[in-house]
């Protein structure tokens, strides 16, 4: 019984990490349906998007801006400014990356744009850690305590509550843009048939532009909100994403960004309902045998169509 | 007929997939107002032509004037904005956009607004109008067609280009089909297309041609090559 009085508490857990997954599996699934290639610098993204933040943050206490913390929220305004300019900033890096590099190479074929991407990811990785050094690094050292809610057993932090407010805000942004705007309209038409984009005189070029820079946009919140919830940013922890945001597109269907949002929940829940039965340092386990399963049965994933 | 003023021009053109040449120097023009129909056995290059116009390959030979404008060789979203317009044979819609999205993606290029021009389509094509918020995956063939005739006319084209418009379509649906082009023709817009369905194709065009393995091989009046005996011999069934 000791167990299944944990799942509540778990699923807390499940619906934080979700919404972090969520924001990078958007991106890895908008630019596969895009584009037609596996990103696996996208991890990378996240994790640059996060030092970028910290970046701007460092740039502030020397300019001498710093406010007392939003209460009850462990942080305040600087912050809030620095995950602003760091989604801008992480989306200009990735039209830059896709410039000078992915563009020259589309006309090769996906394989080779894939294998581009394991470069840059290397890239960004070591370039952070140049930069920063493998220690971990703080956005804030103050630790925050949990509140509990009354009748559900359950503790929160006020910190985890914006997350998964900024997540949900997000996705809802998304959502709207995708669904309503020309652009958003335009991106899921060249997703569904480049060819016929081209002929129907959509700028395949400038929907590309807005497909990098939306996915890297939310990478980079994603990468903010899980140095904000874990407390610390080290530059490996990108690649330790790769894993639970790729299980999440196939899990959802590839390409489809509602897919992306499904998956990246499920993906979220199941690996922190798992640690009730079994040890926690498996969790990145239940995120590959999930997506190993799903390859096996429904490689087009939940949402996939085709 | 009306004043007869050439619109678009190809002569010479020679073009293919990488070494393969398919086209080996084929000529053909439309004048303004005009339906005109390419037909021929498989592998004479029907579509290879569409393709070279649009600009989606690039020919290695020979020039495409359109209005006294060279237009040979430029790429897809350049030959849109001069108004000319293309409905493929297949994949010829966004399938996960809805039939208005679709309409709207036509339309991604005007500056103006493209609501009046949405109610004109459905005047055309009424059944797109009832379904106006489905999923164009979720239609049948005919409305399929319809739709994507509809997208290509959002742009006001001054030359419509048709692969094979009634391929894959039920007789009694290739009949309201082609109605539909009779009509659209009539509102002053030149059509260009590719058919296998040559008889039917014929009746409705003005002038036709017969293209066999990439060469010219007739070209008359609609009416000239119905009646022409090789040519229904070979490529009419008879």
């Amino acid at each position: 019984m000791h167990i299944f009085s944990q799942i509540p508490q778990l699923l807390i857990y499940g619906l934080i990490s979700g919404s972090i997954i969520t924001l990078g599996a958007i991106g890895l699934s908008l630019t596969y349906g895009i584009l037609k290639f596996a990103n696996f610098a996208h991890g990378d993204v996240m994790a640059t998007g996060a030092f970028f933040a910290l970046a701007f943050l460092i740039l502030f206490q020397g300019l001498g801006f710093t406010t007392q913390p939003f209460y009850p929220l462990s942080f305040g305004l600087p912050l809030i400014i620095s995950f602003l300019l760091s989604m801008g900033a992480t989306a200009a890096l990735a039209i830059f990356i896709d410039k000078i590099l992915y563009k020259k190479l589309r006309a090769t074929g996906r394989i080779t744009l894939l294998i581009a991407s394991v470069g840059v990811a290397f890239i960004l990785r070591n370039s952070l850690q140049f930069i920063w050094g493998p220690q971990p690094r703080y956005y804030i050292k103050k630790i925050q305590i949990a509140t509990s809610v009354p009748f559900l057993g359950i503790k929160i932090k006020p910190d985890e509550i914006f997350i998964i407010a900024v997540a949900i805000s997000l996705v809802i942004l998304l959502h709207f843009f995708l669904q309503k705007t020309r652009m958003g309209k335009a991106m899921r038409a060249t997703s569904d048939n480049v060819e016929l984009a081209q002929v129907t005189g959509i700028n395949t070029e400038s929907v590309i532009n807005w497909t990098w820079a939306i996915g890297a946009a939310l990478a980079a919140a994603g990468g903010i909100l899980a140095g904000i919830e874990n407390k610390f940013i080290t530059p490996n922890f990108g690649w330790d994403m790769l894993l639970p945001i790729f299980a999440a597109v196939i899990l959802g269907g590839i390409g489809n960004p509602y897919g992306a949002m499904l998956g990246g929940m499920v993906i979220g829940f199941s690996e922190e309902i798992s640690t009730a039965f079994i040890p926690t340092s498996y969790k990145p386990a239940v995120a590959f045998i999930i997506m190993v399963v799903m390859l096996l049965v429904k490689p087009r994933g939940l949402l996939g169509e085709r | 007929m009306k004043e007869e003023v050439v619109s678009l021009k190809v002569s010479n053109l020679r073009c293919g997939y990488g070494e393969t040449e398919i086209l080996h120097g084929v000529s053909l023009e439309v004048k303004e107002g005009e339906i005109v129909t390419v037909i021929g056995p498989n592998g004479a290059g029907k579509s290879t032509l569409m393709k070279a116009i649009l600009g989606i390959l690039k020919p290695t030979e020979g020039k495409i004037i359109f209005k006294g404008k060279d237009i040979t060789g430029k790429p897809p979203h350049e030959i849109v904005k001069e108004h000319i317009c293309y409905v493929p044979q297949v994949d010829n819609v966004f399938l996960s956009l809805t039939v208005e999205e679709n309409l709207e993606m036509g339309a991604f290029i005007r500056k103006d607004g493209y609501k009046d021009k949405i109610a004109e389509i459905y005047q055309v094509f009424p059944d797109l109008k009832d379904k106006r918020k489905v999923k164009a995956k979720k239609l049948s063939g005919g409305q399929r067609q319809m739709l994507a005739i509809g997208r290509a006319l959002m742009l006001d084209p001054e030359m419509l280009l048709l692969d094979e418009p009634s391929a894959g379509l039920a007789p009694k649906l290739v009949q309201v089909i082609f109605d539909k082009i009779v009509q659209i023709n009539k509102d002053g817009i030149s059509i260009l297309m590719v058919e296998q369905n040559a008889k039917r194709a014929l009746e409705i065009s003005h002038r036709g041609y017969v293209f066999v393995m990439g060469y010219n091989r007739f070209e008359d009046t609609g009416e000239a090559l119905l009646s022409n005996e090789e040519v229904g011999k070979l490529y009419l069934g008879g």
